[in-house]
């Protein structure tokens, strides 16, 4: 590991306007720590931001307000998670290993880089770690790549299993800018590749996640988080989706699906779903749903079979969620 | 207790190499076996992946902490009356999980519990017995 020069973070130092700019932010350092011993990041500087008051999650009537660094299991053993957010708590514990989300926060979760096995190797060419210097995957082996919204520069995948759920759910980010708060909707977070791969995200260099808001609605009553992936346990999604649904005499009052494993982003189209309100919660027009909400869905060779897969998937993750076992 | 350290420094480099306690191994070294699992304020974590500076403040358990000067720790005595190991390179990390998961609390099944302990591989797939430990550890917990 490069090293690295080391500071800790107070309160004081956040009022002071001190500036994050220059320095990489560590939390749990799950991802970053592995990415540093491997070389792909490279950071002169760390800014531990362990010990900042952003550890709690509260309850209100406008939702819940999960800390950036609460820990993924206590967020999803929380019991308000689990009771409220059970497509959250399903989603986390879908993830990693045990040890893992004992360690990983909420705000790293969301901000943890690619598992394309491009990126991690320094000797391929990437274009996320090393823009310029084009794509190994497109025509390399890219069974665990993106298949939506996908761009000649780059075919990676979010593979965060949480931020699915999140996405379904339509929660929002806090994040302290310049010593301002400002709430990012969730689906604003992320972004496509584009011909700037190197940008996982939309946010400035600078900002800090200090909280992730939950809306009062969670679908305690209709979810599902299907993850289909090559082993049981402890390996990321091939496809996942989040699915949520309100169903009022057999019509579907709302739904939310959204994906995971198959775009550089969680992928939802608030478009399609709304097409779907009021009509008949039936195998039919879940069908018709995933349709719409693939189209355009492209393979790249050893990942062509993700196509078919994932429409069988958002099926599938909808009638479970209709009628939960 | 007080350190000087790197902060690049691991806290399963600094276990190993700077306070010689060998108990928790290193394995893949990249959070992905398991062998260098353990407990940090009573969870279990990969210890590969966490730097020492950043853990200021925390209580640290490893292998050598859970059993007393006399005697072994019950989870310790129960992975031995399983066989519940072959080579033993991975047991201390195994039986660190199976501490943080009775802290926890939250198994509910057979599945719950594999997917708990999945985090520690075995290279000599001595699962069946792993399990059976895990599972009697936690009911007797």
């Amino acid at each position: 590991m490069k090293p690295f020069q080391y500071t800790r973070l107070s309160t004081e130092d956040l009022s002071l306007g001190t500036t994050l700019r220059d320095s990489t932010i560590l939390a749990g350092g799950t991802n970053l720590v592995d990415l540093m011993k491997y070389g792909v990041e490279e950071p002169d500087s760390l800014a531990d931001i362990g010990k900042l008051p952003y550890a709690q999650i509260e309850e209100s009537d406008k939702g819940l307000l999960l800390g950036a660094l609460v820990t993924n299991a206590d967020t999803a053993y929380h019991a308000a998670v689990k009771s409220t957010y059970p497509v959250l708590n399903k989603a986390i514990l879908a993830a990693a290993s045990s040890q893992l989300r004992n360690r990983a926060t909420n705000g790293g979760n969301l901000l943890q880089r690619t598992r394309c096995y491009y990126f991690y190797d320094t000797t391929m060419p990437c274009n996320k770690r090393e823009p310029g210097t084009g794509c190994a995957a497109i025509k390399g082996f890219n069974r665990i790549h993106a298949i939506l919204g996908t761009s000649a520069s780059c075919i990676a995948t979010h593979p965060s299993d949480m931020c699915v759920a999140l996405a379904a759910l339509e929660a929002k980010v806090h994040v302290l800018r310049k010593g301002e708060t400002i709430v990012i909707p969730f689906d604003q977070l992320h972004r496509l590749p584009g011909d700037q791969p190197e940008k996982d995200h939309n946010l400035e260099p600078g900002d800090l996640i200090t909280h992730i808001q939950l809306p009062a609605e969670g679908f305690s009553e209709h979810f599902e988080y299907l993850k289909i992936r090559d082993r049981e346990s402890y390996a990321f999604a091939l496809v996942s989706v989040a699915a949520c649904l309100k169903v009022s005499q057999g019509k579907i009052a709302d739904i939310r699906v959204a994906l995971g494993g198959v775009a550089h982003k969680p992928w939802k189209l608030k478009e399609v779903e709304k097409d779907f309100f009021g009509k008949e919660a039936s195998t039919e027009n879940f069908q018709s749903l995933a349709e719409q909400l693939i189209q355009g869905a492209q393979g790249f060779g050893t990942n062509d079979f993700k196509i078919s897969l994932v429409k069988g998937a958002i099926v599938r993750a909808l009638n479970n969620a209709l009628n939960p076992s | 207790m007080e350190v000087a350290i790197e902060p690049w420094t691991t806290l399963l480099d600094y276990l190993r190499y700077h306070q010689k306690l060998v108990g928790t191994k290193k394995g893949c070294d990249h959070g992905q076996c398991g062998a260098c699992t353990v407990l940090i304020d009573g969870n279990s974590v990969n210890s590969c992946l966490c730097l020492l500076v950043s853990l200021d403040g925390a209580e640290i358990t490893t292998i050598e902490g859970v059993a007393t000067a006399d005697n072994l720790s019950p989870e310790q005595q129960i992975f031995i009356e399983e066989d519940a190991y072959q080579c033993g390179f991975c047991t201390p990390g195994q039986i660190c999980s199976t501490i943080a998961m009775c802290n926890r609390g939250e198994i509910n099944s057979e599945e719950e519990l594999k997917d708990w302990m999945s985090g520690n591989l075995c290279r000599c797939a001595a699962y069946k017995n792993i399990t059976k430990a895990a599972r009697r550890i936690y009911e007797e917990s």
